[in-house]
């Protein structure tokens, strides 16, 4: 490669300076914002996770695979996915390239690390609270032994809630549900259901688990008892039979996202588990926007035709669907507007949409995505960034993000012409 | 400098911005500076110098802190057989960290749809001097 690419690789100062901007040019200090869906890499913490397995097989299990060769080996017991998530080196994770001092913002917070990062990107994006979840743990679903996801997914519930959370209440979670195992599940609900920082469950997608089995009925009957929300968090998984005809991760991205939904939606909708569990609230996360209407018109279609192979069913399974919640992340923004605008009104956004960033992912989205749609009243804006994640969870509404990014600790973005980074090295 | 702490933005927009001298810009070297309080990344490329706004016609991130790339093409044999793919070095593109999305770095056009483009500044050289105007 010549001098020119060489020469494009830079260290950038603060990757969300221009959020912080777009924060303070909308004044999203005039409402609370709550990030449904946010991450950090546990895979980076395995040495202080694994002393919380219970199991002395499976932790011995797990500390030898990242003594063998380091904490990349985690993924050993996590399972892996091949992945192009940076787009071969173009785009610089969020996660991984920040702040330079960032360890010494942590250290004066006294704060542990993934504490300390998120709450800088939530102070740069103007985010009041977020739901926290871990990454590569979005593949554990896929463990052949269910006794490993039950023992990770209590180990890492277990150190979140007591290590991490206690730290900063701007940071909630929904507590992962070794869905494989319906009893480990039940048991997760009855244990961490009053924990504080757990606002409901979440249950990863790629797995293969019919989700309207009986076997479930008490799973869903303790979360409908307590008022807790059950979310679908999607994923991709390029082994999955269908998908190995795909040969980019653009196309195994865009349609597995969406796909692990769609099936376990389906199952949801047909087998009437809205009808016998009435109270359940169930959030379907970063399957994006557009799928919504898609499934609503395949459902409604086929139903109308075949209502006795639903006879549990009393309204079309777009009624159903309705009453459920989305988060926003990644949307689609690239229909034209009027056809937005149908599908927002179709899904009933404007009490069901919760905003997600997704950050530090690969296609976060930024708060303004929502915020600048231009078919939206400020009512609906409030709701969808805040306000219907707020009622969903129970959570305050006042705001704690800075109210600018002078209150952020960046310098003002307008004034004398001053550099604020060389790259002349 | 030509812009007063207090100016207004109007006495702002009209001021040119020092950026620094021609003789520091290697080839791929570019710096930042901030013009009537928007961040411009200034660029060298093959002895010219280009300026754009920081922002990202997508989502708004930081497009002028990405890294640079040569646009990629597929190798298609007469018969129309893909036999792999392959950087065309003289396309340099600019692509923000954020996202991905990819301009041309030497007209600052988005690769997805020329038709768009990111918001360009005129640079003037002064002897060894660079100017953003």
């Amino acid at each position: 490669m010549s001098e020119l690419y060489d020469r494009g690789k830079i260290q950038i100062e603060n990757l969300l300076r221009n959020a912080r901007a777009q924060a303070d040019q909308r004044g999203f200090d005039r409402f609370p914002i709550v990030d449904v869906d946010s991450h950090h890499y546990e895979d980076r913490r395995w040495d202080e996770i694994i002393p919380y397995i219970e199991d002395d097989g499976i932790r011995d299990w797990a500390r030898a695979m990242t003594e063998r060769s380091g904490k990349a080996a985690a993924t050993t017991i996590t399972t892996a996915q091949v992945g192009n998530q940076e787009v071969s080196g173009r785009i610089l994770r969020a996660g991984r390239n920040q702040l330079a001092d960032l360890r010494d913002l942590s250290a004066e917070q006294r704060k542990h690390d993934d504490v300390a990062r998120m709450l800088w990107a939530m102070d740069m994006m103007g985010i009041d609270y977020t739901i926290m979840f871990p990454t590569p743990m979005l593949h554990l679903s896929l463990h052949p032994a269910a006794e490993v996801e039950v023992a990770l997914a209590r180990a890492y519930t277990r150190w979140l809630t007591e290590e991490l959370l206690p730290q900063d209440d701007r940071i909630r979670t929904l507590a992962y549900l070794p869905f494989n195992d319906p009893e480990a599940s039940l048991r997760m609900i009855e244990e961490f259901g009053d924990t504080p920082g757990v606002v409901g469950f979440m249950v990863t997608s790629i797995r293969y688990r019919p989700v309207h089995a009986n076997e479930y009925a008490p799973v869903y009957a303790a979360l409908q008892e307590r008022g807790l929300p059950l979310a679908f968090h999607a994923a991709y998984n390029w082994h999955e039979q269908s998908m190995t005809q795909l040969n980019k991760f653009i196309s195994a991205h865009a349609l597995g996202f969406s796909f692990c939904n769609i099936i376990h939606m389906t199952n949801m909708i047909v087998n009437g588990i809205p009808e016998r569990f009435p109270g359940l609230k169930l959030a379907w996360v970063e399957s994006g926007l557009a799928w919504i209407p898609f499934l609503m018109q395949r459902l409604d279609n086929e139903y109308l035709m075949r209502t006795s192979e639903a006879p549990l069913l009393k309204r079309l399974p777009s009624d159903y669907m309705r009453d459920m919640y989305f988060s926003t992340q990644p949307m689609e923004r690239t229909a034209p507007t009027g056809m937005m605008r149908e599908s927002f009104e179709m899904m009933n956004a404007e009490n069901t949409l919760l905003y997600s960033s997704d950050y530090p992912h690969w296609d976060f989205d930024v708060p303004s995505v929502i915020y600048d749609l231009p078919f939206l009243t400020d009512r609906a804006r409030h709701k969808i960034l805040g306000g219907n994640a707020c009622e969903l969870f129970g959570l305050p509404t006042d705001k704690r993000a800075p109210a600018s990014a002078a209150e952020a600790g960046l310098a003002p973005m307008v004034g004398e012409a001053v550099p604020v980074a060389s790259t002349l090295s | 400098m030509p812009v007063s702490e207090n100016g207004t933005a109007q006495e702002v927009a009209a001021a040119r911005v020092l950026v620094g001298s021609a003789s520091d810009f290697r080839e791929g070297d570019r710096k930042l500076v901030q013009v009537a309080g928007r961040t411009v990344g200034v660029f060298r490329v093959e002895g010219r110098f280009y300026a754009y706004e920081n922002t990202c016609l997508h989502q708004g991130g930081p497009v002028c802190e990405g890294r640079y790339f040569p646009k990629m093409t597929a190798v298609v044999t007469g018969d129309g057989r893909v036999l792999g793919e392959k950087y065309d070095e003289s396309e340099p593109h600019l692509v923000c960290p954020w996202h991905g999305w990819e301009f041309d770095l030497r007209t600052g056009e988005f690769c997805g749809d020329r038709s768009k483009k990111l918001r360009s500044y005129t640079v003037e050289t002064e002897g060894d001097e660079v100017y953003v105007a």
